[in-house]
């Protein structure tokens, strides 16, 4: 495995392994395999190093619209969301699994996007919130969370809503009770616990496609 | 979280084929579990081999039982008509766990290979033999509210985190992987580990090796329930879990299957109770006289002493809820 240290020494005496790094067009024609290439970035050198870090080709589907994207491996779907796309309707609440606020649709089933690599998604069609709306008109669900209050500062808010409407499609609002617990995966801290519910089941009572 | 290559699999024989190639590699499902080891710092792999495209996902008849693909998403599992017939336990155990979002991503065999939730061995600044052998053991002398009453070392007293297990321990599941060396068969009770010397291995899984599916003999036990109690009403880990399938006739207890959770390093079958239990009455004294001998060896480290109480009481409730007498 060749060492980038010893090349910079080889090719270019003068230069700090830094300086040499930068010079990225001359990575490739070192043919550095990317496990090194990896362990070059691990020692903390800086951002320009990682634009040169292998990125592979991610193709999936993103609110009806197919994107052709490249990545790291390391990017999380949340993350791609957010940073790369500006689709900042996710929210990262906890960013370990543990409240929901990133709740996303991959093929029609609730996921957390903060523990989803995003290269897994291959092939995918990915919903976000800003996925719901049909031209100017609110999906059901975004209607009966303004129409019972069903947030304070609305951080959570696009998580419940996604969560929500999973929470009909898969049979689970069928009680108070029931949609507690089929939605305790999504946390408020606001509190708006009781109008989440509320928004839930008017919307399951109206029998209205979501 | 580390940079690392990533490559995708389509076949049992091509994934163990990757793992063959790179000792720092790793096997990644869901990752509901190894994302988030990721992102804390406690698990580098080097590369990722996804295996998320494996033709393992079904679950269907055998002529014995039901089969399980390891790659079968915990949802789909618990809500699988042919579960909820012939194994609800295993159905309600599922549901009992993590979130529903959880629960759609994650995979069975990645619920077997979930890590301990303790703090030492998330907190890399923290003591940990399992995460760190040698480097001591912080939750003994230190917060263990969470931790083992059973079968504990000096090294350790984490819990096993997962329900599911609970359930195909109790239903003496039969797991098959596959690797290097061909394919071989580990009873479910053997899966998991007690902590002993060697905490830093939670599982019997020989290097190179991929769980490919679970095998659920049929049984006849009809009074089922799985009981879980936790600091909230959901979306909690155990702090101590009780799943328990009996066969009843003429209010008699004709078999038992018992197993916990939140209490152990690995699921904890109750299998001295179980023999107990065969023959005895259907009753709430039976039951009482259960939990004192389920509760034979506990021990207790300062943070969870309150399982000495809490873990029998529950063993009464679940066997009672079960036996249809609460």
């Amino acid at each position: 495995m060749s060492d980038p240290h010893n090349n910079a020494d080889e090719l270019f005496p003068a230069s700090s392994r830094r300086t040499f790094l930068k010079q990225s067009s001359l990575l490739t024609a070192l043919a550095l395999t990317p496990d090194a290439m990896v362990k070059a970035a691990e020692k903390g050198l800086d951002e320009t190093i990682a634009a040169t870090i292998e990125k592979m080709s991610l193709s999936v589907t993103i609110n009806g619209v197919k994107q052709s994207l490249k990545i790291e491996p390391r990017v999380t779907l949340l993350d791609l969301l957010r940073e790369q796309l500006q689709l900042t309707g996710t929210k990262k609440g906890c960013d370990h699994g543990q409240c929901g606020a990133c709740t996303v649709h991959v093929d029609g089933h609730r996921v957390n996007a903060c523990l989803t690599l995003a290269l897994t998604t291959e092939g995918r069609n990915i919903t976000t919130i800003e996925g719901l709306e049909n031209g100017a008109q609110l999906h059901p669900m975004q209607e009966a969370f303004i129409e019972h209050d069903g947030f304070q500062c609305g951080y959570c808010t696009p998580g419940q809503i996604m969560s929500a409407i999973c929470c009909i499609r898969e049979g689970h609002a069928n009680t108070p009770e029931e949609i507690r617990e089929y939605m305790s995966g999504n946390i408020c801290r606001c509190g708006a616990y009781s109008h989440i519910v509320d928004a839930i089941v008017d919307v399951k009572q109206k029998g209205v496609k979501v | 979280m580390n940079q690392f290559s990533y490559v995708r699999v389509t076949t049992p024989a091509s994934a163990v084929a990757a793992l063959a190639k790179d000792k720092a590699a790793m096997f990644l499902a869901g990752g509901t579990n190894l994302v988030d080891l990721m992102k804390s710092g406690v698990t580098q792999p080097q590369r990722l081999i996804d295996i998320n495209q494996l033709p393992l996902t079904q679950i269907e008849k055998t002529n014995t039982g039901l089969r399980i693909g390891a790659l079968a998403k915990n949802t789909a599992v618990a809500e699988h008509a042919l579960v909820t017939e012939h194994f609800p336990l295993l159905s309600l155990a599922l549901k009992a766990g993590a979130s529903p979002q959880l629960r759609n991503m994650a995979t069975v065999g990645g619920n077997m290979m979930q890590r301990t939730r303790c703090h030492y061995f998330y907190d890399i600044a923290l003591p940990c033999n399992k995460r760190k052998p040698g480097s001591g053991c912080g939750a003994i002398g230190g917060f263990n509210r969470m931790h083992a009453i059973f079968g504990t070392s000096e090294q350790c007293i984490a819990v096993h985190p997962s329900d599911m297990c609970i359930a195909l321990t109790a239903l003496d599941a039969t797991v098959t992987v596959t690797g290097p060396k061909g394919e071989r068969k580990i009873p479910f009770g053997d899966f998991h580990r007690l902590p002993g010397n060697t905490p830093d291995k939670d599982n019997n899984l020989q290097k190179g090796e991929l769980i490919t599916w679970v095998d659920i003999p049929f049984n006849k036990t009809n009074h089922t329930h799985y009981l879980k109690v936790r600091d909230r009403a959901s979306y909690a880990f155990a702090l101590v879990s009780v799943g328990v399938t009996m066969e009843i006739n003429d209010n008699k207890i004709v078999d038992a299957r018992i197993a916990m959770g939140g209490v152990a390093h690995k699921p904890w079958r109750l299998k001295e109770v179980e023999a107990m239990l065969k023959g005895q009455p259907a009753t709430e004294d039976t039951f009482s006289k259960a939990a004192t001998l389920a509760m034979k060896d506990a021990k207790s480290f300062g943070g969870n002493d309150f399982k000495l109480t809490l873990a029998p009481n529950t063993i009464v409730e679940t066997l009672k809820i079960a036996a249809g007498l609460a």
